[in-house]
């Protein structure tokens, strides 16, 4: 073995700074994990601090939090993989549809720019429209109805709404690319076959184009419930505007983690939490990628 | 196929109307809120408390633009921060992930498998934000400093895989090794010959990369307390959470007390907020068509196949 790292040492070398930085900041977190299973404090540092056992875990899951977080996290998941699966593909098929191909190409570059604003835009897009004073709802839709103004940042029942309206808006323009681009795959004479056989065009997308995408609509599906355990910080953070009246339903793993553990300092919930988040992050993206595998070994990850 | 059998196989003209008037309907969804603060930025500010936020401003006023760029030195700062981590960002994140792909790539390479794996795990098994701040700030006393904004999200597996398999598909083995028989080493082979032609793959990756490094704000929500270090994007998000944010930074920023003191009689907040969204986000919106067909180009790069 010693001979082949002598005679492919260029090669090597040249992987060892990205090596490195992988090291340092994927690796060595990794055992930072057994923060989970301690007592920390700082006088003891890491290695110091006594063995906790699972007494986090059983702070954790003695309080209603663990049961929140998790249930909005993987509830609002599933709300944004459904709505997502049938407002991207919808796209991709009326899209497609578009005879004007100088339109369709403006219509898919405003719909993708969205995504390109950061969600910290983002929250101030919702802020003026949602503003309990000023905001454009309040002021000039609800005012001229003749409704009272609503305080919305206050009042939990909207965000269950509000938060897939807002994924959808950054993120359905360009998750719509994958599948318009497996459209265009298809062999267009399967649609004349159908044609000649009398089927109007929405029969032949019902039967021939949903189909034929079928396969990519499950792999996209399965990676994404992969990921089912995972939130996106700037959405439920950020959006709400870390407003505490909407914790109930905006609160997930991923804002649990950091709040416990820069605004209350509760080393031990925060790292049990996140330890958690990991192990059965890692089931759930191996599952899927096993399931994705037993389907189109080519398109999974590994 | 002929352009008479697609005429007659479209849809009725009445279905593609509708289509169109729909997509006119979610390009307007998508323009128009940006328009909104775009409004509100340039609204006078006894206007917004009066009427609220509306689309055409009722009594324009650029006094939120003034107030925020008139002590340049905090805007320019932090522009040249963001500008920076971006750019350093991006091109290490280029530069590292085809040093690292290329012997992937590499049919005769013995660790390909190794290293593979080692990439893999980080793809499926994150430490999470606990041990990774530890490790960042305790571990590695880099809490304020400029390489908190870089470190964190510098390389990622997926890309990694991505320019791997490009480099697998559209290198021809015979031209690396015509290039060995001519007595080329492997750095020049990788720098001379491989990264000119993956100039696709890598201008695709380039590209996210810079957008994920100019809209990021959590790393700096983390790891920067040093006003010299804010980005536009941490800017912004802490100018909307805390009102007196824009007061004590933005306004202050240093010396400027009796300019301070004048504006405070009228401290435009909202416009402010406003305004400092379209500073900084207005380069992106701009420059963002010119690229866009990378984007999607990357998008489908290898995942659809013929």
């Amino acid at each position: 073995m010693l001979r082949h790292v002598i005679k492919y040492r260029a090669l090597l070398l040249m992987m060892l700074p990205a090596l490195t930085v992988i090291a340092v900041m994927d690796y060595l977190p990794y055992f930072g994990l057994i923060i989970a299973f301690k007592d920390i404090n700082y006088a003891d540092g890491i290695l110091g601090s006594p063995w906790a056992g699972l007494r986090n875990f059983r702070f954790l899951f003695a309080t209603t939090d663990a049961w929140r977080i998790f249930r909005n996290t993987v509830a609002f998941n599933l709300v944004f993989i459904l709505t997502g699966l049938v407002v991207t593909v919808a796209i991709a098929v009326a899209l497609n549809e578009i005879r004007l191909k100088y339109a369709a190409k403006l219509y898919q570059t405003i719909i993708i720019m969205p995504n390109f604003l950061s969600l910290v835009v983002v929250s101030y897009v919702v802020y003026a429209f949602l503003n309990p004073d000023y905001g454009y709802v309040n002021k000039a839709i609800l005012g001229h109805l003749g409704i009272a103004n609503i305080n919305w940042y206050a009042d939990w029942k909207y965000w269950p709404f509000i938060l897939p309206i807002v994924n959808l808006w950054k993120g359905a323009g360009i998750g719509s690319v994958i599948y318009l681009a497996a459209i265009v795959g298809i062999d267009e004479q399967l649609f004349e076959a159908a044609r000649i056989d009398g089927a109007t065009r929405w029969q032949q997308i019902w039967w021939i184009t949903i189909p034929m995408i079928a396969p990519v609509i499950v792999i996209i599906t399965i990676l994404s419930l992969g990921g089912i355990i995972r939130s996106d910080f700037g959405l439920f953070y950020q959006v709400p505007m870390n407003s505490a009246a909407l914790y109930a339903v905006t609160d997930t793993v991923d804002t649990y983690v950091f709040r416990a553990l820069f605004t209350l300092n509760d080393i031990g919930m925060s790292s049990a939490a996140n330890f958690f988040q990991s192990v059965i992050g890692l089931f759930c993206i191996v599952g899927a990628n096993w399931l994705v595998r037993r389907i189109s070994r080519e398109n999974s990850l590994f | 196929m002929t352009s008479k059998l697609q005429a007659s196989n479209a849809m009725p003209a009445w279905a593609r109307g509708t289509f169109h008037f729909i997509f006119i309907f979610y390009s307007l969804i998508c323009i128009l809120p940006v328009v909104l603060i775009l409004s509100v930025s340039l609204t006078n500010e006894h206007s917004l408390l009066a009427n609220g936020y509306r689309f055409i401003p009722e009594s324009i006023s650029t006094l939120a633009y003034t107030y925020l760029w008139k002590d340049i030195s905090v805007m320019a700062r932090a522009y040249g921060v963001t500008t920076f981590v971006t750019v350093v960002g991006a091109g290490l994140h280029v530069l590292l992930t085809a040093m690292y792909a290329y012997p992937l790539s590499r049919k005769d390479f013995p660790f390909k498998s190794f290293f593979s794996v080692i990439v893999l795990i980080t793809m499926l098994f994150s430490g999470g934000l606990v041990p990774s701040y530890i490790v960042m700030v305790n571990v590695l006393h880099l809490k304020n400093t400029i390489w908190a904004l870089i470190l964190p999200n510098l390389m990622s597996g997926f890309n990694i895989f991505m320019v791997r398999t490009f480099f697998k598909q559209s290198i021809p083995d015979e031209l690396i090794e015509s290039a060995k028989i001519d007595g080329a080493s492997e750095w020049r082979i990788l720098f001379q010959i491989v990264l000119p032609l993956a100039l696709p793959v890598l201008a695709t990756i380039g590209l996210f990369s810079t957008i994920g490094y100019w809209n990021n704000w959590f790393n700096a929500l983390l790891y920067i307390s040093d006003k010299n270090l804010y980005t536009l994007q941490f800017i912004m998000q802490q100018a909307l959470l805390r009102l007196e944010f824009i007061r004590n930074t933005l306004a202050l920023g240093g010396q400027h007390l009796d300019l301070a003191r004048t504006l405070e009689a009228q401290v435009p907040t909202d416009s402010v907020r406003m305004a400092l969204v379209i500073s900084a986000t207005g380069p992106i919106i701009l420059a963002y068509p010119f690229f866009q067909k990378y984007f999607i180009k990357g998008l489908t790069i290898g995942s659809v196949k013929g």
